[in-house]
């Protein structure tokens, strides 16, 4: 629990949408049942909402804001998680923040974070614009978040870029809402495709999963559960990945099929035609 | 995929989805990731061909200063053929399109690489990690 050994990792993606904070929240969760020391903190100043999905919408006092101010202590503004207390949030402040906050405020914040945490993990905005920047000036490594789309690899590849030229590193990639079906079909990005064009070390692949949903609705994160639903267990061995453990990947994509789709994908190799 | 997916397939003898995304996805990219707008890049080879003019003669009509992108690398490659080797470099700001016999024309090759791909605005600029080497042979 020190601030040289804290690890604190960016969780960005560059398009909207694709899962970044759903990924801090259970990713917070998973660790924090790992037994380690937890901050969460909230860098989506505009559009925050890391509260919601961590159900800690209700207890929050003070933000980043006056944490800043030195109007509260840390501690007076961290939330901590009911059912796992080894996780804090430090909330978003007002949207505001964004017209005077920079990348030395988010270095304060994220070193005060890491005094006391083993993860400081920070929820990017959006986009490559300054509240990205703030964010990333902050972080020491990264977590690159896609999905199997065009526009996301795209939006993906530019963070990537920008990441390398802020000296942050190492940077991992999770792909998010794999649909294994339409991959084994090739009606979308296949996982080699999308780690070959990013060039980026696969940290985890998370299906797509209904159950997601579902726990967001809840505001109880899917790592909170004794047995996680396939995307719960994604997060899980995200986490584990992250603490060192050698957990393998299985490209769901992959796994044996019935012998009618194993026929359609020979005849498909061999012909060549579609 | 349905037997009936499956023969629509070989009607339209269509290219599936998942590969027309990787395709447009490595030309789009191999843009973005040279993008490094003209005029800048004319800038920078002005500027490039003032300072190695101080050092040495160069033969200003076969310079040539452009970029190539492979794999996330994009690098900057500089052919700069060389008259002669000046014995006292010029100070710099001096006009160095000089006189002076013409001896034997070397090479001299510099490659600058830009690793992670374009910066985003001019301001920010590039960390640049990367080696310059320069031959020549009076
Ligand atoms: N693996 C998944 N399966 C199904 N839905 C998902 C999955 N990951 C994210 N989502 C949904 O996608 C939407 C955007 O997710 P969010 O984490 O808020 O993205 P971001 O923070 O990148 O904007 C949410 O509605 C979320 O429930
Ligand atoms: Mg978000």
């Amino acid at each position: 629990m020190t601030t040289a050994s804290a690890r604190i990792i960016l969780i960005c993606s560059g398009k909207g949408g694709v899962g970044k904070t759903t990924l801090t929240a259970n990713l917070g969760i998973a660790l924090a049942r790992l037994g380690k020391t937890v901050a969460v903190l909230d860098a989506d100043f505009g559009l925050r909402n890391l509260d919601l999905l961590l159900g800690l919408e209700n207890r929050i006092i003070y933000t980043a804001q006056e944490v800043l101010a030195k109007t509260c202590r840390l501690d007076q503004a961290l939330v901590k998680h009911k059912q796992q207390p080894n996780l804090a949030l430090l909330p978003a402040g007002n949207p505001r923040m964004l017209e005077w906050l920079t990348p030395e405020d988010m270095q304060t914040i994220a070193g005060l974070l890491a005094e006391r945490s083993d993860y400081v993990l920070i929820d990017a905005p959006a986009g490559i614009e300054q509240g990205f920047k703030n964010a990333a000036a902050a972080s020491r490594e990264a977590i690159v978040i896609t999905t199997p789309e065009v526009s996301a690899v795209r939006d993906a590849d530019r963070v990537i870029g920008l990441l390398a030229t802020m000296d942050v590193r190492p940077v991992q990639l999770v792909l998010n809402r794999v649909r294994p079906k339409m991959m084994a079909n090739q009606e979308m990005l296949a996982v080699d495709d999308v780690t070959d064009i990013l060039a980026l070390p696969l940290l985890g692949l998370v299906q797509e999963d209904e159950r997601v949903i579902v726990s967001t609705n809840r505001g109880e994160p899917l790592t909170l559960e004794a047995n996680p639903s396939p995307a719960g267990q994604a997060y899980l061995n995200i986490a584990r990945r992250l603490c060192g453990e050698e957990i393998p990947l299985i490209d769901p994509s992959k796994k044996r099929h019935g012998l009618r789709v194993r026929l359609i994908n020979k005849l498909r190799k061999t012909t060549g035609l579609f | 995929m349905t037997v009936l997916d499956f023969i629509n397939h070989l009607l339209r003898r269509q290219k599936p989805s998942g590969t027309m995304a990787r395709q447009r996805l490595q030309l789009v990219l191999a843009h973005d990731r040279s993008d490094l707008n003209p005029e800048l890049l004319d800038q920078m080879r002005r500027e490039i061909l003032e300072v190695v003019q101080r050092y040495v003669e160069i033969d200003i009509e076969s310079c040539d200063v452009s970029l190539e992108t492979e794999d996330r690398v994009t690098a900057l490659l500089a052919n700069l053929p060389i008259k002669r080797t000046r014995e006292f470099p010029l100070p710099s700001g001096s006009s160095a399109f000089g006189s002076g016999p013409s001896a034997g024309i070397a090479v001299a090759s510099a490659e600058i690489s830009v690793i992670g791909g374009p910066s985003p605005s001019p301001a920010a600029a590039p960390a640049e990690t990367g080696e310059a080497s320069a031959a020549s042979q009076p």
